[in-house]
């Protein structure tokens, strides 16, 4: 049962590097806040549907956070999280809507578009928005300590291992419940979910409202680690990520999500300790490769094995 | 009493290509229709039209009282309309026994985003569903694996688990081998008759439909030709000369 | 808003139309004949304009005829894009050709993502300015307004005589109806016997260099920086979507109708103005999700 504990392998690897190496934890912190939105990305695609849009959610969840905090600076860090969250439920609920009903590129395109949307009005509404300096937001007391910079790091380090692990047990369950099962059954035959008296409209809905909240928690933790939100967050390449990230480390298994973000993560870090600037490039063409050799993601490979044996 | 299915005036038409050219019909309960034509004749639009796939130009359809011509399948289907399709309509990417789960489970209109879907539905039902068409031994192979004729099964017994009071079937033995169709339909129409559905069923088997029709009605170009008693429509000349190809 | 702001509006959309209109064309001839998407499309536009410049200065005349101006342009375009497009059909477009939609959008977005650091590799992250061609043609006025002739007149020249040379050799020539077939139906040109593969192939090229084209005649006109392919990237898309992919004179409306409305917006409502087209695009696609100017497509089941 690889799969089972790799979640729990991640989150205690992510524990033990993070103290080993104090510089290691940004860079854990953000893989591991990717891998939250791309698990809301993957969410979809195992309904057979891809966003290209979904950054515009981490965004608006980041700037809702950074809002907050540059309002009330004494709002806890955990409140803003939730800020993060709730902006994400919140949006998801209100964007999918509309949404939920499109398919295939017509999904992708209008996601892209309203993402662009808020990436340019984010970008130009300077006064409110910042423009594209951003908003910065200072460090928030967690759980009521002020803390330094190095155990607010670590704080945040232990938040995001924990929920890696509930989420990827609460996905799974998800997957493994009917409402998890008629949105995969999208993928393959709305039709028959249809004549079975479904709303694919609906179960669909449903699943964007959670990729959405993901991806909500995803631009909170962002803005936390970070110090400073900005129009980037919701930018189309950035989507791009979080979708690449999605396939590359497999939609199957929810721990892919974060296997994926890790890779990524990783090899952003190597490229830039080679050269700077080229990460993209070497990112691409491993991505190249590993479409050709691995077209199911990383996680594929481990659940392999799981196929017949389904039990939660 | 009154028809568990009625239909007047329906009439269905791509600019010049009269595809129904006005039905009146009525279907009552525990009938079993057989529907033969060549194909292309507009059996399959008919069923399209009566599952509220396809909207009528023109024309009414009542399913047990209720005026249906505007409504989606999804509503249909929760009125107690079953479909099944000429080329089976499959979750791929799931197995036999969660198709099953599933359908239950929607006859329920409740689905939990975290109790299992197995243990959402009644594993007894389940298995019973399973041994009724015969799909015990390939409950956990994927539906994209299973050959046709056990597609076909699949594919009615999903619509059978929603306990329909009408279930239409599109050609339920067209792919399935020679020597497999009449046991096929008689696992079908045994478990119809064992819940009272009242069926209509597109068949092009001569054999098939003489076993199990109560009644026929045959179409040509669009229109219902003859209809009425397997014995009268086998034997009206136009339906031997144009369907069957005497 | 008192006339010569209306004219200005009205001319800067001409302009800014006629590169769209290019560069979305590009785009949207490789949807309809290889039916993929591609996402490192803009980078065709940073390339060719990066190109051109480079072609500029190594090709640098005494300056003073046009065509000397305007060749390096052209030929920078032109080289960029058969380069860029064989390399990348070839390399990698014929062979995803039967996977997952969105592992062919993946695929492309890896090339986008290369494309992108090649690019400041190779030319660096300062800003690159050309100007030589703008200069030389001079303004036109046109009513109270002076404008920059090679924008209002050159531009939308290149755009008009593409479009009708397209549309009329699509219809006329051989090759053109091959493209039309292999965009309707591939197996069943494939059956007639028409090459598939090297109409992919050619066709990847043209749009790759309409692609080149825009952004080495957009070159004169602005500056390039990292990013522009980006941009470009997701405001063609625009157009296209908003047109409605693989329809020729819908681009064409499209890229107008875009081009305009932000052409306006700078002088209306100047904080809108990279609002607007993903705005266009989020009403016509609520609206009508197959664009403006979609043929309708068969039902099946």
């Amino acid at each position: 049962m690889a799969v089972r504990f790799t979640p729990w392998l991640i989150a205690i690897a992510a524990l033990v590097l993070g103290i080993l190496f104090p510089w290691l934890k940004t860079p854990l912190i953000i893989a591991l806040s990717y891998g939250f939105a791309a698990l809301g990305v993957s969410i979809l695609i195992r309904a057979g549907q891809v966003s290209f849009g979904h950054a515009g959610f981490t965004c608006l969840a980041g700037y809702a956070a950074a809002a907050i905090s540059r309002t009330w600076p004494a709002t806890d860090a955990l409140v803003l999280l939730l800020a993060g969250v709730l902006c994400g439920l919140v949006s998801g609920a209100v964007v999918g809507l509309f949404v939920a009903r499109y398919r295939a590129i017509f999904f992708g395109m209008l996601n892209l578009a309203l993402s662009m949307v808020l990436f340019a009005v984010l970008g130009k509404f300077y006064h409110i928005t910042g423009g594209t300096d951003g908003l910065r937001l200072e460090r928030p007391p967690l759980a009521g300590m002020a803390l330094e910079r190095a155990p607010f790091e670590t704080a945040l380090l232990a938040i995001v291992a924990v929920l890696v692990v509930v989420a990827c047990w609460a996905i799974r369950r998800f997957y493994a419940a009917p409402m998890g099962q008629a949105l995969i059954a999208i993928k393959t035959n709305e039709v028959r979910l249809e004549y079975l008296g479904l709303s694919a409209r609906r179960v669909f809905w449903t699943g964007y409202v959670i990729s959405a909240t993901l991806c909500g928690f995803s631009g909170a933790m962002f803005a936390l680690i970070q110090g400073l939100v900005t129009p980037e967050m919701g930018y189309w390449v950035r989507s791009g990520e979080f979708v690449f990230i999605a396939i590359l480390g497999g939609a199957a298994h929810p721990v892919g999500a974060f296997i994926g973000a890790l890779g990524f993560e990783t090899l952003k870090l190597v490229a830039s300790a080679v050269m700077t600037g080229i990460w993209q490039l070497v990112i691409g063409v491993v991505l190249l490769i590993l479409i050709f050799v691995a077209p199911n993601g990383l996680s594929a490979i481990l659940v392999r094995f799981e196929r017949r044996t389904r039990t939660v | 009493m009154q028809s568990l299915l009625q239909i007047r005036g329906l009439t269905l038409s791509f600019g010049a290509v009269v595809v129904a050219a006005g039905y009146d019909f009525d279907l009552h309960a525990n009938e079993r229709l057989a529907v033969i034509g060549a194909n292309g004749a507009g059996k399959t639009t008919f069923i399209n039209m009566v599952t509220g796939y396809i909207k009528p130009n023109a024309g009414t359809i009542s399913f047990d009282g209720r005026d249906i011509t505007k409504l989606n399948p999804r509503e249909i289907v929760r009125l107690g309309v079953g479909r099944s399709f000429q080329l089976p309509q499959l979750f791929l990417e799931q197995t036999v026994r969660e198709s099953i789960e599933l359908s239950v489970v929607a006859r329920s209109r409740r689905l939990s985003m975290f109790t299992p879907l197995a243990a959402s539905a009644s594993s007894k039902e389940v298995d019973h569903v399973l041994e009724v068409v015969g799909l015990t031994a390939r409950a956990h192979e994927l539906c994209s694996s299973l050959p046709e004729g056990h597609r076909k099964l699949l594919d009615v017994a999903m619509a059978l688990v929603l306990q329909p009071k009408l279930l239409i079937m599109d050609e339920p033995t067209s792919g399935v081998a020679a020597d497999e169709k009449h046991p096929l339909m008689a696992t079908i129409m045994g478990a119809l008759a064992e819940r009272k559905v009242t069926s209509i069923f597109v068949e092009h088997d001569v054999d098939i439909v003489n076993k199990y029709a109560t009644r026929v009605a045959a179409w040509i170009s669009g229109r219902i030709a003859a209809d009425g008693s397997p014995e009268k429509v086998m034997n009206d000349p136009e339906v031997r000369s144009v369907v069957l190809g005497h | 808003m008192n006339s010569s702001l209306l004219l200005l509006g009205l001319l800067d959309g001409i302009t800014q139309a006629a590169v769209l209109f290019l560069v979305a064309l590009g785009m949207t001839l490789i949807f309809g004949v290889m039916r993929i998407l591609n996402v490192a499309h803009g980078s065709f536009y940073a390339f060719g304009g990066y190109a051109a410049a480079s072609a500029s200065v190594y090709l640098a005349s005494s300056g003073e005829s046009l065509g000397a101006a305007l060749m390096p342009l052209l030929a920078g375009a032109v080289v960029m894009g058969l380069l860029l497009g064989a390399i990348i059909e070839f390399g990698l477009v014929r062979r995803i050709l039967n996977m997952d939609p969105a592992m062919q959008l993946l695929a492309t977005f890896a090339v986008f993502m290369v494309l992108e650091d090649l690019q400041r590799l190779i030319w660096g992250v300062n800003p690159v300015s050309i100007s030589a061609a703008v200069d030389l043609m001079g303004t036109v006025k046109v009513g109270a307004v002076n404008y920059n002739a090679y924008q209002l007149l050159l531009l939308p020249a290149v755009a008009v005589v593409i479009y009708f040379g397209l549309t009329l050799s699509l219809g006329r020539t051989k090759f053109g109806r091959q493209i039309l077939a292999v965009t309707h139906n591939r197996e069943v040109s494939m059956a007639m016997g028409i090459n598939a593969k090297r109409v992919g192939l050619l066709t990847f090229c043209i749009g790759a260099i309409l692609g080149t084209l825009g952004g080495a005649l957009a070159a004169p006109t602005t500056s390039l920086v990292p990013g522009i392919g980006g941009d470009m990237m997701v405001l063609s898309f625009a157009v296209v979507a908003v047109a409605g992919l693989g329809q020729i004179t819908g681009t064409a409306i499209a890229a107008i109708l875009i081009g305009m409305a932000k052409a306006f917006a700078v002088y209306l409502f100047p904080e809108v103005e990279v609002l607007v087209p993903y705005l266009i695009m989020v009403l016509v696609l609520l609206w009508r999700p197959e664009g403006l100017f979609a043929v309708a497509q068969a039902r099946r089941v």
